[in-house]
């Protein structure tokens, strides 16, 4: 799929068009993508692969957390925003396409986005900051548990 | 998915960690590579001959005795090798077939002994490569022919056939006269009654003897009254036969549209408008014409004859060599004629009168017969005649052998191509059903394959021979993804067909009553907690059971319990059942349904005790917290989350599927 040894935007959003077909995941291959362009240049070149990979797979919990926090930060300055948040939100939700059970509501991504931020904000300033949010997902068994499902995977 | 894509999977599942910790229930297990056995030889013996291939190599097609478990019926336990008393020669090709996925047929191979040995191994002969398929069908066609013709003088011998009605026995013995004695003895009469006709066509024209007068009588008129009753004879001998043969036809209708029967009908016709217009001295004209098509009466004989069908068949055939044959000879026609027209105009006397006229001369002249009639006097009309007479030969000789290697080319090639053309053509539409079926059984496989990996799920703490035989690990881990993305959001993809929901439903609830104790019993700490997030999924995977997208507007709710865990195990069975009896509680759903589709709010006042309604997020809150942390996302009930009462302590299921 990539015979010039980078994988642009199009490329990735196909490939990852094609594990999910009953939803629109361009929005979040986009915000995908953009967290594995590390430097941002537009194409995910294979060194950019091969570090976010072992990252995820091979990385301790707090890298695997910096990374899961690059993602949602979206303008990478640091801090989730509820906006930002938003915006994943929705890209994930648009994931699951139309037909769901339940149906989706329409605030249904603006409710997840209020508990997340119940959850991580811990001074209640309106984002989450790196800190925090390491912290309460260190706190959260469930994600913690969640997060070595996929060990295995390569 | 695409095999190249597939490659992609691990990238997307390692990718899935950007939503843990946004979701709110936890994840499904991940499919772990079960039976990852290392690759081993097996022996295969037939007939003293020793094969060696992987077990993996005879797994590619499962539905073949090689492939499926059936050749451990063959297995030998002191050897430790499989042993077919079979031919070894004919079991190398199959191998080969499990090897490289082509089967081939060797020529040296008996035909029937090789459809024997494929029958065995329960493997069909379309699958035959193209290269050798041909081949394989041309020796079973004579194989077939070869056993048509000893059927058919076995039967002949034996002489009874009371399975066919007289109907078909007739037809059968018009289109085969050497069926029967009867039908060969119908066969030669009426061949004889067709030369007899022919021949009494040709002689009533044949001058005989004169009267006295001085006009010399065609047969026909001396001897009148014979000619006229053999016509008629051979007339009711033709109609006998073509109302025999109209009746035994078994679609009447397309006998009446093949060539046969025009031609049957084209030479009896004759007479019997000659019957119906004697002595009207008007239109006795045409009738003499009519008389014309009695000749066609020698067209019967190609029901007699093999050649003259073939004949019929190639000319057909090979229309578009006669058209241009045709086409260039009018060309060349025009143009010498025209030539010939101008060139010989100056003469005096000359025949060449116009361009139609000179066509005569063209054509006599191309066709190198030269009659004479026509001469050219001028010279240069003679030195364009010799230029049309050398044309000539070219314009036909050309393509004439090129005409006639094509019959022979397109006639053979006609019969076999045909044939040929019709099996592939139905050998790709039975493979391409079996392809589609088996990808409709994927489809329907990824369908189910949420539901299923939920059945490994609640069935993992039971056995693990519950899970689902035939998805491949890719297969399962996409599911698996496709699972952690549904617990993300705490929706879920639908299922379309209710009747399989319901029964998993059914299925999951049981089990979940497992393993909700088994959960209970190990974290005594979050055991409120616990339950509390298993709900969404058990109501998201009820809700599956009851509703889709469009379909029902049923509501089913709880009736509330107290907070026992105990009687949670009963609410929990109680689901169960109550799912079945929420079709008899119309009142209790209707009613609500009734209010508004969005009526949840009206199930408030009619539920007592606190309920939790089941929600995207199931944060595992503080206990306090428990009843708000769950809001289903029921259309139009935004606040929803904020209505439950605060009884804190029940956790009570409700599932309202809409």
């Amino acid at each position: 799929e990539c015979p010039s040894g980078v994988v642009n935007e199009e490329t990735f959003k196909e490939i990852y068009s094609q594990f999910f077909p009953q939803g629109d995941s361009t929005t979040y291959a986009h915000f995908l993508f953009n967290a594995f362009d590390t430097d941002h240049n537009g194409s995910v070149s294979f060194e950019d692969f091969i570090m976010g990979l072992s990252i995820l797979l091979r990385g301790t919990v707090q890298e695997k957390l910096n990374w899961a926090f690059n993602l949602y930060d979206i303008n990478k300055d640091g801090y989730i925003t509820k906006e930002e948040m938003l915006d994943i939100m929705k890209a994930i939700y648009d994931m699951m396409g139309k037909c769901t059970y339940p149906v989706l509501k329409e605030d249904a991504p603006r409710q997840h986005v209020e508990t997340f931020f119940q959850k991580m904000d811990k001074n209640k300033d309106g984002v989450v900051t790196i800190d925090e949010f390491i912290e309460s997902c260190q706190k959260d068994e469930n994600i913690m548990r969640s997060m070595q499902l996929f060990e295995n995977v390569i | 998915m695409a095999a190249g894509v597939a490659a992609w999977l691990p990238f997307a599942r390692a990718a899935a960690i950007g939503w843990m910790p946004v979701a709110n229930c936890p994840m499904p297990l991940a499919p772990t590579e079960k039976n990852k056995r290392q690759d081993e030889l097996i022996i295969l013996n037939v007939s003293g001959r020793r094969f060696q291939t992987w077990r993996t190599t005879l797994e590619r097609y499962p539905d073949t005795l090689l492939g499926s478990t059936e050749k451990e019926f063959f297995f030998n336990e002191d050897t430790k090798e499989y042993f077919f008393d079979r031919d070894p020669e004919v079991f190398r090709c199959i191998l080969n077939f499990y090897r490289t996925g082509k089967l081939h047929y060797p020529r040296y191979e008996c035909i029937s002994a090789y459809d024997e040995e494929l029958a065995f191994y329960g493997i069909l002969p379309e699958i035959i490569g193209d290269c050798c398929y041909e081949e394989y069908k041309d020796r079973k066609r004579e194989n077939a022919e070869r056993l048509m013709d000893d059927n058919d003088s076995e039967n002949n011998q034996e002489g009874s056939m009371p399975s066919l009605s007289f109907r078909q026995t007739m037809w059968r013995a018009f289109e085969n006269p050497h069926t029967s004695t009867l039908a060969l003895v119908f066969y030669y009469v009426t061949g004889f009654f067709i030369a007899v006709s022919v021949i009494t066509n040709v002689v009533e024209t044949v001058p005989c003897g004169t009267v006295p007068g001085n006009k010399e009588l065609p047969c026909g008129e001396r001897y009148a009254v014979a000619f006229f009753c053999l016509d008629t004879a051979c007339v009711m001998i033709f109609t006998v036969e073509y109302l025999l043969r109209l009746f035994a036809a078994p679609s009447r209708y397309r006998f009446i549209r093949s060539v046969m029967s025009i031609i049957d009908v084209v030479a009896i016709m004759p007479y019997y408008i000659g019957l119906v217009m004697t002595n009207n001295e008007d239109v006795s004209g045409a009738f003499v014409t009519l008389r014309v098509f009695r000749v066609f009466r020698i067209f019967k004989f190609s029901r007699h004859s093999q050649g003259l069908r073939i004949l019929g068949y190639t000319l057909k055939s090979c229309a578009s060599e006669l058209g241009f044959l045709l086409f260039s000879l009018t060309m060349a026609i025009i143009i010498f004629a025209t030539v010939m027209f101008y060139a010989e105009k100056g003469s005096s006397a000359s025949k060449f009168t116009s361009i139609p006229a000179s066509f005569w001369y063209t054509i006599v002249t191309m066709t190198t017969l030269g009659y004479g009639d026509m001469v050219p006097k001028t010279i240069a009309g003679k030195i364009f005649g010799s230029i049309c007479s050398l044309s000539g030969v070219l314009v036909i000789a050309l393509p004439v052998p090129v005409i006639v290697s094509n019959f022979s080319r397109i006639y053979h090639q006609n019969q076999r191509a045909d044939k040929r053309r019709a099996q592939k053509k139905a050998r790709l539409a039975r493979i391409r059903v079996a392809k589609t079926g088996s990808s409709n059984a994927y489809l329907h496989s990824k369908r189910n394959g949420l539901l299923n990996e939920a059945l490994e799920l609640t069935g993992s703490t039971e056995d693990e021979q519950h899970t689902t035989k035939g998805t491949s690990l890719i297969e399962s881990q996409h599911h698996h993804l496709l699972h952690c993305l549904e617990k993300t959001t705490g929706l879920s993809y639908l299922v379309d067909d209710p009747l399989l929901s319901v029964r998993t439903s059914t299925i999951k609830n049981h089990e979940f009553i497992d393993e909700q104790l088994f959960e209970q019993n190990c974290m005594e700490s979050s055991m409120q907690n616990y339950p509390s997030s298993r709900s969404p999924s058990l109501s998201s995977h009820h809700g599956l059971t009851t509703s889709c997208c469009s379909r029902r507007n049923k509501k089913t709710t709880h009736l509330p319990n107290s907070s026992v865990p105990a009687t949670r195990l009963r609410s929990m069975q109680e689901l169960s059942t109550i799912h079945i009896q929420c079709s008899e509680q119309p009142s209790l759903t209707t009613s609500r349904s009734s209010l508004n589709m969005k009526s949840d709010d009206g199930l408030r006042p009619n539920c007592k005790a606190a309920q939790i309604t089941t929600a995207i997020i199931s944060i595992p809150t503080p206990p306090a917290l428990t009843p708000e942390g769950e809001s289903r996302p029921s259309p139009g009930s935004p606040g929803h989350s904020t209505n439950i009462p605060t009884t804190t302590t029940t956790n009570i299921v409700k599932v309202s599927a809409l």
